[in-house]
């Protein structure tokens, strides 16, 4: 991780509170602070000029979607989001999915889950269970895409598709 | 649709699944009632009933009452299951989500024609074939998922021939996730059950016993790592996730049922930790003591449940002390050394490991993560998503 990231990373606050989905009284509390950390995310985002996605879930908060966005040579690449809060989070971190991106990629587990780097679970371990989401877009999914979609480009795996204007 | 090619590709894909039905109706054997040691050929079970009389096991007819959950029925699950199967299981619950896949093909069990049916669907139709006798039980659904987690819990207590809990829980995921959903489900419940693993690499791979409050539970330390004596800096993950031979993986499966058939039929030494190094042919052994600070509070109930049972009295091994690591927190966030890539000295933690087993990483006691942390908010939930909808 360069100094950069590490920046990106410590700007984004941390949570207080330690509950899973199964906690029933403790959730919605870890909830409101996920929905607070992902908000401050993205501003943080918006204000770096490297705005790069949005999320929402179902009201439980156990089903998680949006949409990611990646340019390269000015052309904007969009792609779906999709994951489930495990039981066992925050002690493991979810899953995250590009579903349209499934067989296309060996960086890739089955359902489309992207394939972390080697640091991703020791610094989750370590730091859980005060990170949330949003530290698992910064750590997990932002630097997966930065690595993995100039190279599907280069490949011809993924081309440009004229979209609507961008979602803001 | 509708192309003269696509019409004659989806002609050859019914033809293959009506191909696969004749087969498990064609010649199918009847169930048997009770399991003969008489040496005949048409009886399945006789050079299974002589180890009775070897003396190896005294009781293997025994084996028609125990129920076995195998948890992820890919590369090592499926032929666990099949191993089961041909052993005679009385009966198994096997849960996987996924589908097979031609990708698949480079493991064992599975078969091409069988592409794009559930893995648990597929599985239990080959199996019964091969043997009527067990009664199968199939959940073709995500155990991590909170909609499906406590039905897992469930099948666990109640799936049991008897009506009770299961006798064994085999964990062959392939995933951290459901390895620690596992762990939750079975130190809630007191359930024994073994863990299995292949490593990414494809070339290590290990089993462990965990009995909830007698033995270390997953979550008790870091993932193990068996070293595979090759330089790490020398393995590239660029451009691809994991590795898998079906050789690896089906000495783990070997290791995991023989020693599954130990625990449940009572014979032999029953490993706590077995682990298996391919490429130097490497099987360091040891048991692992429970964590009493594990974060998994179930974990330190049956801990607590454990030693209040009398027991005899054995030689106690001294802990190692925690070595303590000195972390750069300039970031307020615990980071990972990223130079040093021997973790040798600063990985024992509380653990008594065996040489050759290492912990994937540390989680070192001198490094709280700080930093801006989230404000109280008088904010709604449903406030706060409005508002992430409309940045
Ligand atoms: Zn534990």
């Amino acid at each position: 991780m360069d100094d950069k990231a590490k920046k990106t990373l410590s700007a984004i606050p941390l949570l207080k509170t330690k509950a899973g989905p199964r906690e029933k009284d403790l959730w919605p509390q870890r909830l409101k602070e996920e929905y607070q950390a992902l908000i401050q995310y993205v501003q943080n985002n918006k204000v770096a000029d490297n705005d790069w996605f949005r999320l929402e879930s179902n009201k439980e908060g156990t089903r998680w979607f949006g949409k990611c966005w990646f340019f390269h040579n000015q052309l904007k690449y969009e792609f779906d989001i999709e994951f489930d809060i495990p039981i066992t989070f925050p002690s493991t971190a979810p899953e995250i999915a590009l579903p349209e991106l499934d067989g296309k990629t060996a960086k890739m587990y089955r359902g489309g889950k992207i394939c972390l780097s080697d640091h991703f679970k020791p610094l989750w371990a370590r730091n859980a269970p005060k990170f949330g989401i949003a530290h698992a877009m910064a750590l997990g999914l932002g630097p997966w895409l930065a690595v993995e979609i100039p190279d599907l480009i280069s490949k011809g795996v993924i081309t440009y598709k004229e979209k609507s204007e961008q979602s803001t | 649709m509708s192309t003269v090619e696509e019409l004659q590709k989806r002609v050859a894909e019914l033809e293959a699944i009506l191909k696969d039905k004749n087969d498990f109706t064609g010649s199918k054997r009847e169930k048997i009632a009770e399991m003969s040691a008489e040496v005949v050929d048409s009886n399945p079970y006789s050079r299974l009933m002589a180890l009775k009389r070897m003396g190896i096991v005294n009781n293997y007819e025994k084996i028609r009452e125990y129920t076995v959950a195998v948890v992820g029925v890919g590369g090592v699950g499926s032929v666990t299951a099949e191993m089961l199967t041909r052993c005679g299981i009385g009966k198994l619950i096997l849960f996987d989500y996924d589908k097979v896949e031609l990708a698949n093909m480079n493991r064992l069990f599975f078969q091409p024609h069988q592409a794009g049916l559930s893995k648990v669907e597929a599985a239990a139709r080959t199996l019964s074939f091969i043997n009527p006798d067990v009664v199968m039980e199939t959940h073709n659904y995500n155990i991590t998922t909170i909609d499906n987690f406590q039905h897992f819990m469930d099948r666990i207590s109640e799936g049991g021939l008897n009506g009770g809990a299961v006798d064994l829980v085999l964990s062959c995921v392939d995933n951290f996730e459901a390895r620690m959903a596992i762990n939750v489900a079975c130190n809630t419940l007191g359930q024994t059950w073994f863990e299995s693993g292949v490593s990414e690499n494809a070339v290590s791979g290990h089993i462990q016993l965990i009995i909830p409050g007698e033995s270390a539970c997953f979550a008790c330390a870091p993932p193990l790592v068996v070293a595979s004596n090759i330089d790490e800096k020398t393995l590239k993950k660029d451009g691809v996730c994991a590795a898998s031979l079906p050789t690896t993986m089906g000495v783990v499966a070997g290791f995991l049922v023989q020693n599954t058939l130990k625990k449940l039929l009572n014979f032999g030494e029953v490993s706590w930790y077995l682990g298996y190094s391919a490429l130097s042919d490497f099987f360091p052994k040891m048991k692992l003591r429970p964590n009493p600070t594990c974060e998994d509070s179930y974990c330190r109930a049956r801990q607590k449940e454990f030693n209040e049972k009398p027991k005899p009295v054995v030689a106690d091994v001294p802990a190692e002390t925690i070595k303590e690591v000195h972390e750069d927190n300039e970031w307020g966030i615990c980071l990972v050394d990223e130079t040093s890539q021997d973790a040798e000295p600063e990985t024992k933690n509380n653990l008594e490991l065996v040489e050759g087993v290492r912990a994937a990483y540390t989680v070192p006691e001198t490094c709280p993560t700080q930093g801006p942390t989230i404000e109280d908010t008088e904010v709604s939930l449903d406030e706060l998503m409005k508002q992430m909808k409309s940045l």
